[in-house]
């Protein structure tokens, strides 16, 4: 690309024929770095650069660009400017600096929030990503009625977070919940799953692992289905078993797709909100128990932003939490890097 | 073939008992939506539905503090609104990035895809002061703008055009003295409708069920579904029933799109599975 740049000026004339036989991104470079040509110049691909297209291409990409800077970028840049000061819902606002950051370091709160936010994504994801994994390869399997299978893991994906706190938290309630219930089939006293620290985090990964493994397991699926079958067969006829077969081919085939699960879920798992929000009712829902057991880092920015009206504190949070989700998905990324040297 | 078969059963086994497990939670919804109150104590607790399921549905849509009709019309607006405008947004600009030469035209896609990686959500405190200047804190319209495109839809769209739309079609449209965007319209979008339409389908289910950001912003007056719903479970009743209820009528209209188009879904994240 950069050798093309150059080139350019250079050749103007004989440009399009020395583009034809070029990967097809240098195109663009071309159309900038050439001088203005009212003919329409063919590609080998059949597209023609005319000065319609020149206008045409960027009004259509526009509304994305021009919708996303407004309601997507903007807010994610100006949440650092606004975490550098005191600001109030009324847009009464003192520059403190760093005050805030070193205000969030001294915050109880905020440990307590990290730790019940990364204690629930590794216990939520390790096992999901386990199960996804497995699902995949039954789902895999040479099967009738593939749709339906397919179909049914997916179902609780459909159902929205708001439906699936409340519909676990009746399940998982103390006196009359049927998970208690059926616990006391096998001698388990009632449990009071907000009560508790392990309690509301077990309850809380079980929600969000309900909802994602399935389509992380289609996600897998996908990956699987474009491994050659031949593969397997020749493993086979070296006597590797499907426990062999599944840790020395499947997984590290699916390195890619692992990792870009993963760091899906990071994203998603650290910003966690609906079902622990929903697990407790009451006016005090956002702290998440009574001792802030189960409150996690968007619940406590919630709370810091729209109860205590602190903006500038909040967006504090919030740009440590996109720290923290790089951090974990940068540490993440190493790991799925690892597991190449399982085999 | 007679011993595949004993290799197929215990595959086939572990997948009905996983189907029954993601089932199980919204069967158990339906059996205490169509029971009254009372059976919430019950012990053991219920396991088949009841007959009051009218009953309990009325006293949800009758319900004088959470307006939950409203709030069905509230979502079905702002999730068609939303499809429609990242359906054509997404199919525009997908074919611009596959099919014309434009100045920026590769660094554009390239930010296309790692706005995609970026918790957008996290600039939630700037949108909802920018919503409040803009006088729309509160309405519906502050929950439809910031999703009125979708970098997943321009991607997916992007790569859609690219294996299904020959150059040769855009010479020959060309040739013929359309305009662009004609061709677009006339020749591009008629060969999209399968993946547009897989767009649309996932595109309404993630705003159906969206959550944070219209919990935040909406007012009483003007809840979605969903936001209804979390008022209704928010511990202002212990009516579990009348709850539940209310549930059904947040997760039913999608399961029936999901049971017509299903196929299409499953197809729709398969293929969004292989992009990645």
């Amino acid at each position: 690309m950069p050798d093309l740049r150059r080139a350019e000026p250079v050749l103007p004339g004989s440009s399009s024929g020395s583009r034809a036989g070029l990967a097809v991104p240098s195109g663009e470079t071309a159309v900038m770095a050439s001088p203005p040509d009212p003919r329409p110049r063919r590609r080998r691909s059949g597209a023609v650069v005319s000065r319609q297209e020149r206008i045409a291409g960027p009004l259509f990409v526009s509304p994305f660009f021009l919708v996303f800077a407004a309601f997507g970028l903007f807010p994610v840049v100006f949440t650092l400017w606004v975490s550098l000061h005191d600001w109030s819902l009324l847009g009464d606002r003192t520059w403190v600096g760093l005050d805030n950051y070193r205000a969030l370091v001294e915050d109880d709160h905020f440990w307590n929030a990290l730790t019940n936010t990364l204690g629930i994504f590794v216990l939520a994801t390790v096992p999901q990503l386990l199960m996804a994994l497995g699902l995949a390869a039954l789902l895999n399997e040479k099967i009738r009625a593939r749709t339906f299978w397919r179909m049914g893991v997916l179902l609780p994906n459909i159902t929205s977070v708001a439906a699936v706190g409340i519909i676990f938290t009746l399940l998982f309630a103390r006196d009359f919940g049927l998970v208690n219930w059926t616990l006391g089939h096998v001698g388990v006293d009632p449990i009071g799953w907000q009560d508790h620290r392990w309690s509301s985090w077990l309850a809380i990964s079980i929600m969000v692992d309900w909802r994602w493994t399935g389509y992380n397991a289609l996600i897998f699926l996908a990956a699987l289905q474009a491994v050659p079958r031949d593969i397997y067969e020749a493993a086979e006829i070296d006597g590797a078993n499907a426990w062999r077969q599944f840790w020395s081919i499947t997984v590290p085939l699916l390195r890619p797709t692992i990792l870009f699960v993963v760091l899906v879920s990071t994203i998603g798992g650290i910003q966690l909100f609906t079902e622990p929000l929903l697990f407790n009712s009451g006016a005090n829902a956002i702290t998440g128990g009574t001792t802030r057991q189960f409150q996690t880092l968007t619940m406590y920015l919630y709370e810091k932003a729209f109860t205590g009206l602190e903006f500038g504190y909040a967006s504090t949070i919030a740009w440590v939490m996109f720290l923290v989700i790089a951090v974990v998905g940068l540490v993440n990324a190493l790991l799925v890097r690892r597991l190449r040297s399982v085999d | 073939m007679a011993a595949s078969r004993f290799r197929i059963r215990p595959a086939v086994v572990m997948l009905a008992v996983v189907t029954a497990v993601s089932a199980f939670p919204l069967y158990f919804m339906v059996v205490m939506a169509s029971r009254p109150n009372e059976d919430i104590t019950s012990v053991p607790p219920p396991l088949w539905p009841g007959d009051r399921l009218m009953d309990n549905v009325d006293r949800v849509l009758g319900n004088p503090d959470v307006t939950f009709e409203q709030a069905l019309v509230n979502s079905v607006v702002v999730s068609l609104v939303c499809t429609v405008s990242v359906v054509f947004f997404s199919c525009l600009a997908g074919f611009a990035f596959a099919k014309l030469r434009f100045v920026g035209r590769q660094p554009l896609l390239a930010f296309v895809l790692i706005t995609m990686m970026v918790p957008v959500q996290l600039g939630m405190i700037p949108l909802y002061m920018l919503m409040s200047k803009l006088h729309l804190a509160g309405q519906l319209p502050a929950v439809m703008l910031p999703f009125l495109v979708s970098a997943f839809g321009v991607f997916l769209m992007r790569q859609y055009v690219v294996q299904s739309v020959p150059d040769e079609l855009l010479e020959a449209a060309r040739l013929d003295g359309a305009s662009i965007f004609r061709t677009f319209w006339y020749v591009v979008m008629p060969i999209l409708r399968p993946g547009a339409a897989v767009l649309a389908l996932l595109t309404f289910m993630e705003r159906w069920n969206d959550f944070l950001w219209p919990y935040l912003v909406l007012d009483v007056e003007h809840p979605t579904v969903q936001v209804a719903l979390s008022r209704l479970a928010g511990g202002y009743y212990t009516d579990q029933a009348l709850i539940m209820a209310g549930t059904l009528l947040g997760v039913v209209p999608l399961l029936l799109v999901f049971l017509l188009f299903g196929r299409q879904i499953v197809g729709g994240i398969l293929e969004g599975g292989l992009k990645s």
